[in-house]
C-alpha cells in the first residue's frame, strides 16, 4: 500500500498520548458511533506504486489514440510547444493555492495580471478576468452578467454549439431565466428572426453568438452588433482564440462580454478537460465581471505588485450577494494559455490562424471534386459542413485507417475541422479513402 | 520584476509552426486591423522569465502550508504522470464509444469508489470545481422537488460558519438563503434549526465538520429534522478529509454532496485551479444528474437530467489524479487519512493554545481556529500581521478571518503529509511571534520583510483598478 503519511504509527501513538488521547477511537470522540462507518470500505486494498502504474497504463492503453484529427467541435487539436507543459508543470505553479497572501504569491498574481493582458489584447476588449471553468460555463456566466430586473430574456443563436447552449439553460434552471433561441439561416444567425425577436421584447438582455459559429461559418458579427445594440440589449461572442489571430476583434465589432474556450492555446485534447473558461469585457461592464481579476497596486515601499482585486464582487466577501459563487478556477491553464501566447507570438498565432483556415479550405474544395458538397455557403474558418451520402459508413471506414473523421450531425452531415496538426498528405488519404467509400 | 511586455523586442520570437503545405486561403470576411500585442521574446528569456515567476511563488514543497478549510496535502508525483499518459492525454472528447474503454472503464471507477466513499448511489465528474459542485447539488434538489410538484420549497438553510460559496451558490440555484446561527460550542443551534425549518424549506447546506473544525454530534438529530420537514441535506465535502473512510455522508442522512477532489483527494491547485468537484446523490436524485454518467445500464445520459454543468465530461484529467490516488491507499489508506489529519491538528493545537487562544477549546478535527480578538485589544497586533510575520519564516499563513463567526481569527489546518518535525518547527515560530508580539509588536506589525514585495496597497487596487498592461499608453 501506497502511504503519504510521514509519521510511523509509532511516532502516531506518542503523538496521541502526548497530548492526552489513548487511541485514535478516543481522538473521534466526537463523532457519535451511530455515524462512524462499521467495518471496512469496500474498496481494493492499496497498491504500491509500480501495481497502480500498471493499473492505470492498462487502462490508458485500452483507449485509442487518433493519429489525424478531423474533429473539432469544441475540442481543437492543436500543436503544442514543448515550453507549456515544460514551464507550466514548476511544482511552484502546479501545487499553490489560490494567490490570497499576496507577497509570496507575487509570481502567481503577476502571471495571471500578464493572462489578462493577453486575453485582452487577442479579443480586442478592455478587460479580461483571471479565468473560468470552460467555454461553456462562461458562456452561462456571461449571460448571468447581462440580466438586471428590466433585462432577463437571454437569446442564443441556433449556431452556438449545442454544448453551451444546454449549459446556458442548465445555469438558467435555478431561477427559471427564460433563454430563446434565434433561428438560422444557411448555417448562420438569421438577421431578419433575429432583429423580430429583439422589437419584440422590452426584456431581452443579451444575445448570445459564437464566432465562428458551430458549423464553422464566421458570422457577419457588425451587422447582428447593430442589430443587438439598436434593442438595447447585450452582445456576448463566444469565439475561438485561434480565429482571433486574423479575424476582426469583438473589440473592434463593439462586443460588451466576450467569452470562449482556451483549450486551442496549448491545453491539449484531454477528453474535455481541463479546458479553459475565457472572458473579458468592455470598461463599462469591469464591475460586473464575475470570477477573479488581478490588480496593479504598489507596496509599502513604493514597489509595484499585483493583488487580487475588486473582491467586493465576490463571494467570500458578499456571500448571497454575489455576481456569482466561483472560487477555483483554472489558473494553471491560464499560465498554459499565457506561456503559448508568449512562445507563438503576434506572427506565430497569426501563422496558425492562417495554416488552419488555409487547410481547411483546400479540405473543402478536395471534398466538393468528389462530390461531398459543402452544405452552407458562409465563408467559414476551419470548420465546415459537408454533405455525405452514409454519415457512418464514411466515419467507419476513416476510423479503421486511424482517422478521427468529423463529428456526425445527421445521417447526411458531417462537420469537419482542420488545424495545423493535419498535413495534406493526410487530407489526401481522406479525400481518397472517402471516394472509395462512397464510390465517386 | 519586469512583465512579460516589457522584455518583449519588435522581431524576436520562436518559430513553431511550418510553412503552409497547401496554399493559403483565407475566408473573405473582414480582418483585425492590428496584431495583437503578444510578447516577442526567445525561448531562453521566456524560460527565465517565468523561473523568476516561480521562484515568487510558494508551492507545496517550499514549505508548511497550513490553509484552513483548503487541505494542501502533498500531491503524490505518479498522480502527476498517470494523467500525463497519451492514452488519456490525447483523447478527443467526442470519439467514438468503442475507442474510449479505458476512459469509461476509469470513470466508471471513479464514480463508484466515490459512491461507496461516501455512501452515495450516484455520481456525476462533470462540475469543475468544488463551487460548481454546490450548484449542480442545488440544482438537483430544485429538480428533484420541481418535479414532486412540491414548488412552495423557496429557502436554503445555510448556518453562519459556511463558506461563502455556499450562500453564492443558493442564490444561483433561485433560492433564498436563511441562515441558522452556531450555538457557544461552534455547533448548528438546534432551536433556530428548528424555528427556521418550515414547508419552504428545499434544503440544508452543511459542512461537518465545520469551518471551525468541529463535528457536529447532533448530527443524526438535524438531518432527521430537515427531512421531517420535507428538506433535503446537502453535504459539502471541503472538509471530508478530517473524516475520510470513517464517516460517509450518506450513512448519517445527507442526500447530495460534492467532493473537491483538489482537497481530500490529492489533485494540485494550480495556483487557483483547475479543480475538480464531483457531485453525488441519493437514487431518489440520480435521474437528474447532470451530463452522461455510468450507472446499471452503462454510460448514459438520464431521461430527467438537469442538463450539463461543463461542456463535456468534467476536468478529466485532474480526476485521473483522484482516481491514482484512490487506488493507492485503498480500503486502509483512506481511513488513515483522517486519522492523521485529525491527529496533526490536535498536535499543533495542544502546543500553540498556550500562546494563542483557540476559539473553541475542544477536541477539533482536522483543522482548528485561532482568536486574535484578545491579543489584537491588549497587544495591537492583528490576525493579519501575525499571518504576514509568519511570511518571514517562509511559512505560508493559515487562512485568515475566517470563519466569520470568530473575530481576528487564523484557521490553522496542517494535513496528515506533515511530519511532527515540521509541526514542531512550526509551532517554534508561531511562539518566537508570540514573544515579539510582547517584546516589540511594532517588528510584528511591520512585516513581512524578506518577501519579493512587502505589504501591497490593496485599497489603491481596488479605488483604481488596473487590470492590465498598457504598454506605455
Amino acid at each position: 500500500m501506497a502511504t503519504y503519511i510521514p509519521n510511523t504509527k509509532d511516532e502516531q501513538q506518542s503523538m496521541l498520548r502526548e497530548i492526552g488521547y489513548q487511541s485514535f477511537d478516543d481522538l473521534f470522540h466526537d463523532v457519535p458511533k451511530e455515524a462512524r462507518v462499521q467495518g471496512e470500505l469496500d474498496l481494493p486494498e492499496g497498491k504500491s506504486e509500480l501495481e497502480v502504474r500498471r493499473i492505470m497504463e492498462g487502462m490508458a492503453e485500452k483507449n485509442f489514440v487518433f493519429d489525424t484529427i478531423l474533429r473539432g467541435a469544441g475540442s481543437y487539436n492543436h500543436y503544442v510547444p514543448a515550453a507549456v507543459n515544460e514551464i507550466a508543470d514548476k511544482e511552484e505553479f502546479l501545487t499553490a493555492y489560490t494567490p490570497y497572501q499576496a507577497e509570496i504569491s507575487q509570481g502567481i498574481l503577476q502571471s495571471i495580471f500578464e493572462y489578462q493582458t493577453m486575453i485582452a489584447e487577442l479579443t480586442g476588449m478592455e478587460v479580461a478576468n483571471a479565468s473560468l471553468y470552460d467555454g461553456a460555463s462562461a458562456a452561462a456566466e456571461a449571460c448571468g452578467m447581462c440580466k438586471d430586473r428590466k433585462r432577463s430574456t437571454i437569446y442564443v443563436s441556433d449556431a452556438v454549439d449545442p454544448r453551451i447552449l444546454s449549459v446556458v439553460r442548465t445555469y438558467s434552471f435555478g431561477k427559471g431565466t427564460e433563454v430563446k433561441t434565434v433561428k438560422t439561416a444557411d448555417g448562420a444567425t438569421d438577421l431578419s428572426a433575429l432583429k423580430e425577436a429583439l422589437a419584440a421584447d422590452p426584456q431581452a438582455a443579451c444575445f448570445l453568438m459564437q464566432y465562428p459559429n458551430f458549423y464553422g461559418i464566421v458570422e457577419d458579427a457588425d451587422a447582428i452588433a447593430a442589430a443587438v445594440h439598436e434593442a438595447g440589449a447585450q452582445l456576448i461572442m463566444s469565439v475561438n482564440p485561434i480565429a482571433l489571430g486574423i479575424l476582426k476583434t469583438p473589440g473592434e465589432i463593439g462586443a460588451d462580454i466576450v467569452v470562449g474556450d482556451g483549450q486551442p492555446l496549448g491545453l491539449g485534447l484531454a477528453f474535455g478537460g481541463p479546458y479553459l473558461g475565457i472572458l473579458a469585457a468592455s470598461q463599462k461592464n469591469m464591475r460586473k465581471v464575475v470570477g477573479r481579476l488581478i490588480g496593479e497596486t504598489v507596496d509599502s515601499q513604493g514597489e509595484r505588485g499585483f493583488v487580487l482585486t475588486l473582491q467586493a464582487r465576490e463571494q467570500h466577501i458578499r456571500r448571497e450577494k454575489a455576481s456569482s459563487n466561483i472560487c477555483s478556477n483554472q489558473a494553471l491553464c491560464a499560465l498554459k494559455a499565457s506561456i503559448y501566447m508568449s512562445t507563438v507570438g503576434p506572427q506565430g498565432i497569426r501563422q496558425v490562424a492562417e495554416l488552419c483556415t488555409s487547410k481547411a479550405h483546400y479540405l473543402a474544395a478536395e471534398f466538393e471534386k468528389i462530390g461531398l458538397k459543402t452544405v452552407y455557403g458562409g465563408e467559414f474558418f476551419h470548420e465546415f459542413v459537408t454533405s455525405c451520402p452514409d454519415a457512418d459508413q464514411l466515419l467507419e471506414a476513416l476510423e479503421r485507417e486511424g482517422i478521427l473523421g468529423g463529428l456526425k450531425l445527421s445521417d447526411q452531415e458531417i462537420l469537419w475541422c482542420v488545424t495545423e496538426l493535419v498535413s495534406k498528405e493526410d487530407m489526401d488519404d481522406t479525400v481518397r479513402i472517402a471516394k472509395e467509400v462512397i464510390g465517386a | 520584476m519586469k512583465l512579460i511586455f516589457e522584455k518583449s523586442v519588435p522581431g524576436r520570437g520562436q518559430q513553431i509552426f511550418p510553412e503552409c503545405d497547401v496554399a493559403v486561403t483565407l475566408p473573405k470576411v473582414p480582418m483585425r486591423q492590428t496584431a495583437p500585442r503578444l510578447p516577442e521574446i526567445s525561448e531562453n528569456e521566456m524560460g527565465r522569465h517565468y523561473t523568476e515567476l516561480a521562484k515568487r511563488a510558494h508551492g507545496l514543497n517550499d514549505g508548511f502550508y497550513p490553509l484552513g478549510s483548503c487541505t494542501m496535502k502533498h500531491n503524490p508525483r505518479i498522480n502527476e504522470q498517470m494523467a500525463a499518459l497519451p492514452g488519456f492525454a490525447k483523447l478527443h472528447p467526442l470519439q467514438p464509444e468503442w475507442s474510449l474503454e479505458g476512459a469509461l472503464e476509469a470513470i466508471a471507477t471513479l464514480e463508484q469508489d466515490l459512491c461507496e466513499i461516501t455512501g452515495m448511489d450516484g455520481f456525476t465528474l462533470q462540475p469543475a470545481a468544488g463551487a460548481q459542485g454546490e450548484f449542480t447539488g442545488l440544482l438537483l434538489i430544485k429538480a428533484y422537488h420541481t418535479h414532486r410538484k412540491d414548488d412552495a420549497r423557496t429557502e436554503i438553510l445555510i448556518p453562519d460558519s459556511a463558506h461563502g460559496t455556499n450562500p453564492a451558490s443558493a442564490t444561483m440555484a433561485g433560492y433564498k438563503t436563511v441562515e441558522i446561527k452556531s450555538d457557544e460550542k461552534g455547533m448548528v443551534d438546534l432551536e433556530d434549526l428548528k424555528a427556521h425549518l418550515s414547508e419552504k424549506t428545499a434544503g440544508l447546506m452543511l459542512t461537518n465538520p465545520n469551518t471551525v473544525g468541529i463535528f457536529d454530534d447532533n448530527i443524526m438529530e438535524i438531518t432527521r429534522l430537515v427531512h421531517e420537514a420535507g428538506g433535503l441535506c446537502y453535504y459539502d465535502g471541503a472538509n471530508l478529509n478530517a473524516v475520510v473512510g470513517l464517516v460517509r455522508p450518506g450513512d448519517i442522512g445527507f442526500d447530495v454532496v460534492h467532493l473537491n477532489l483538489h482537497k481530500t483527494f490529492s489533485c494540485p491547485h494550480g495556483g487557483g485551479g483547475p479543480g475538480s468537484g464531483p457531485c453525488g446523490c441519493k437514487k431518489d436524485l440520480v435521474p437528474f444528474l447532470p451530463g452522461r454518467h455510468t450507472g446499471e445500464e452503462g454510460f448514459r445520459r438520464e431521461a430527467e437530467s438537469i442538463g450539463d454543468m461543463t461542456g463535456f465530461y468534467g476536468n478529466f484529467l485532474v480526476y485521473i489524479k483522484a482516481l491514482t490516488y484512490i487506488l493507492s491507499l485503498g480500503k486502509e489508506g483512506i481511513p488513515d487519512i483522517a486519522r492523521n489529519a485529525v491527529l496533526n491538528a490536535n498536535y499543533m493545537m495542544e502546543k500553540l493554545k498556550a500562546y494563542y487562544p483557540v476559539a473553541y477549546d475542544r477536541t477539533c478535527m482536522h483543522e482548528f481556529v485561532l482568536s486574535l480578538e484578545k491579543i489584537h485589544k491588549e497587544n495591537h497586533v492583528s490576525a493579519l500581521d501575525v499571518a504576514k510575520a509568519l511570511l518571514d519564516f517562509g511559512i505560508h499563513p493559515p487562512t485568515m478571518y475566517f470563519p466569520l463567526i470568530v473575530h481576528e481569527a487564523l484557521m490553522i489546518e496542517p494535513t496528515e503529509t506533515e511530519s511532527r518535525e515540521t509541526m514542531d518547527g512550526v509551532i517554534d515560530a508561531f511562539i518566537q511571534i508570540y514573544n515579539e508580539i510582547i517584546d516589540n509588536p511594532q517588528a510584528v506589525a511591520a512585516s513581512p520583510v524578506t518577501t519579493p514585495v512587502r505589504r501591497l496597497d490593496e485599497v489603491k487596487a481596488a479605488r483604481e483598478p488596473v487590470l492590465r498592461y498598457k504598454f506605455g499608453e
